[in-house]
């Protein structure tokens, strides 16, 4: 019984790390970048979230929608003014930029909002639901579940609009795709937008269970990437499957080894993910 | 090879008359920056010859910090123990080596960058040996006075310093040298060819990391109290990259004229902005990539006084 408690844990836990993956692999799949920002973004979200119910009365599932349509347009610009310039340089000198800029946030969202961890708390709570000798907190369960509806919602923008399919043809070739009439440039930027709005809508998910804090940032980078190892880098389902995996690991890995081991248990599943099966549980070329 | 051998024989010389200066402030600043010459220097076998974006030298300095620190704490000389720090860094550098070097780009950067989390998580939990989170406290060298002391650290750096260039220098102008060259032109090329790529980026790993696990024991013995997050601090890792991007990937005085800029950068303005010190780094990174990927000593190409003796 205990097990199944512990599994329902690592699903809800693995829903919300599907939706950090999805826009971190997306920005890796298309630019070849690594966005050492993501986790900064999340942190961020998780801010925007508790200030704005804190000091406003916004909901923080609400708070989604407000930081949404910010988050991409940080992430747009973001991509127009700098990354864009860089994004043909080899890999040392755009992971070292993206580095240098979440120096830049982290290091600003300490100045202004302190090291001090916050805990988001609703109030009335939402209360526990228990279904039969497995109990579920409601907030933590909409949560996951707000979280695979985002990542569901990526996966149809990019099979089903005009834009996601310029960016999987992008990904696919980027020569080619120029030579088509789509605005490389441009999509880039999109995807990089799509990127940062992933990880600010799930700061406010993430701010239901866990503390806010700016040294957290570097946390959430960290699975985000075990994750796009684990599932396969650039692909939506990918991302899900392996955050779902992480999540359940992470959890049985906690009743076994302790919760203090959570980041070597990790670290040596991705060497073994990366020694055996290279391409990743779901791996294959293209942006589905 | 003699040119630049001789002209690192005065530098050093000239190096070395700090102590004489009698001003303990320059003294510290001085094995700081020899410190960061070592790691710099280091990070340029693996990220400036053979062009792999490592981010394990924060994980080489700690777990030569917490040897040698665990090695005086049962009672081994200060020499020994840095010894074995070096020893345990090179052994660390070539098991890690053969796993992760098979990745390439991002994949083989964040690995390495995941590195220093672990053996910091590690050390934490083994608290026993180690201290934990309370950090370790290591005895004070007998030495007679604190000037003796701090001249000590500083000639011993400077002469890891030495070590490493000289290092470094037999690298380039060797087999070892031209190979890595070669594998960060062309990896697949240079496999093709016969060389056995494997053996070669190992070996470059393990010369990153040998010198940075001794540079981390000398500090430990330098400062007597070491905690996991000071010893496993990423921004090491950061800061060698940045300050061999400073001075010039792959040259040979490079690195030490990048670490020396980076420092005396960082005492002069950092100082003045505590609260965001981290901030102002975050910057000088970003500006030195934007504008200047090739490093400072690529400006002086552009100098028509420089064209003339090419």
């Amino acid at each position: 019984m205990l097990y199944l408690q512990i599994l329902a844990n690592g699903l809800v836990l693995g829903g919300l790390y599907s939706c950090i993956a999805a826009g971190f692999s997306l920005v890796w799949g298309v630019l070849n970048v690594i966005n050492i920002l993501h986790g900064s973004f999340i942190v961020l979200g998780g801010y925007l979230a508790f200030f704005g119910y804190v000091k406003l009365g916004i909901h923080p599932f609400a708070s989604i929608l407000i930081a949404a349509p910010l988050f991409f347009a940080l992430g747009y610009a973001l991509q127009r003014g700098l990354i864009n310039r860089m994004i043909a340089a080899p890999v040392l000198l755009t992971l070292t930029l993206t580095f240098g800029l979440d120096l830049m946030l982290s290091n600003a969202m300490l100045a202004a909002f302190t090291a001090d961890f916050r805990k988001l708390l609703l109030d009335p709570p939402l209360g526990i639901l228990a279904l039969g000798p497995v109990v579920l907190p409601v907030d933590r369960l909409v949560a996951m579940l707000l979280a695979l509806a985002l990542t569901g919602l990526l996966y149809l923008t990019l099979s089903r609009s005009r834009i996601g399919r310029a960016i999987v043809a992008v990904r696919m070739d980027r020569e080619a795709a120029a030579l088509m009439g789509v605005n490389v440039k441009n999509v880039y930027a999109i995807t990089f937008g799509l990127g940062a709005l992933m990880a600010g809508a799930s700061g406010p998910l993430l701010a239901m269970i866990f503390p806010i804090s700016p040294l957290t940032g570097p946390v959430y980078l960290g699975k985000a990437f075990v994750i796009c190892v684990l599932g396969g880098l650039g692909s939506v389902p990918g991302a899900m499957i392996g955050g779902l995996a992480l999540g359940v690991v992470e959890s049985f890995g906690a009743l076994w080894f302790g919760p203090e081991h959570a980041t070597t248990l990790s670290f040596v599943l991705l060497i073994v993910i990366l020694l055996v099966r290279p391409e990743g549980l779901l791996g294959r070329k293209g942006y589905s | 090879m003699k040119r630049d051998a001789l002209i690192a024989v005065v530098l050093f010389a000239l190096v070395a008359l700090v102590p004489f200066s009698g001003e303990a402030y320059w003294l510290r600043l001085g094995t700081t920056m020899l410190m960061y010459g070592v790691i710099a220097m280091s990070w340029n076998f693996i990220g400036g010859m053979a062009g792999y974006p490592s981010f394990a030298v924060a994980a080489f300095f700690g777990l030569g910090a917490y040897t040698g620190a665990v090695a005086q704490k049962f009672g081994l000389p200060m020499g020994l123990a840095w010894t074995c720090a070096g020893l345990a860094a090179l052994a660390f550098a070539a098991l890690l080596g053969v796993a992760l070097l098979r990745l390439r780009g991002h994949y083989f950067a964040i690995a390495s960058l995941v590195v220093a989390e672990v053996l910091r998580e590690l050390v934490n939990s083994a608290t026993e040996l180690t201290g934990g989170g309370m950090g370790l406290n290591l005895p004070i060298p007998t030495m007679t006075s604190i000037d003796a002391q701090a001249a000590f650290f500083f000639y011993a750096m400077l002469g890891l310093v030495a070590i490493t260039f000289a290092a470094m220098l037999l690298t380039t102008y060797s087999k070892l040298g031209f190979g890595l060259r070669c594998i960060q032109q062309n990896e697949s090329a240079a496999d093709m060819l016969g060389v056995d790529t494997t053996f070669y980026k190992v070996s470059a790993f393990m010369l990153s990391g040998v010198f940075v696990g001794m540079a981390g024991a000398v500090y430990a013995s330098w400062v007597h109290y070491i905690e996991p997050p000071d010893v496993f601090d990423v921004l090491f890792s950061v800061k060698a990259i940045v300050m061999v991007l400073l001075g010039g990937a792959g040259s040979v005085f490079g690195p030490l004229f990048g670490a020396a800029l980076f420092l005396s950068l960082e005492e002069l303005v950092w100082r003045k902005f505590l609260e965001v010190h981290t901030g102002v780094l975050g910057l000088l990174i970003v500006l030195l990539v934007m504008f200047l990927p090739k490093g400072l000593l690529s400006l002086s190409n552009r100098l028509p006084w420089a064209r003339k003796t090419r």
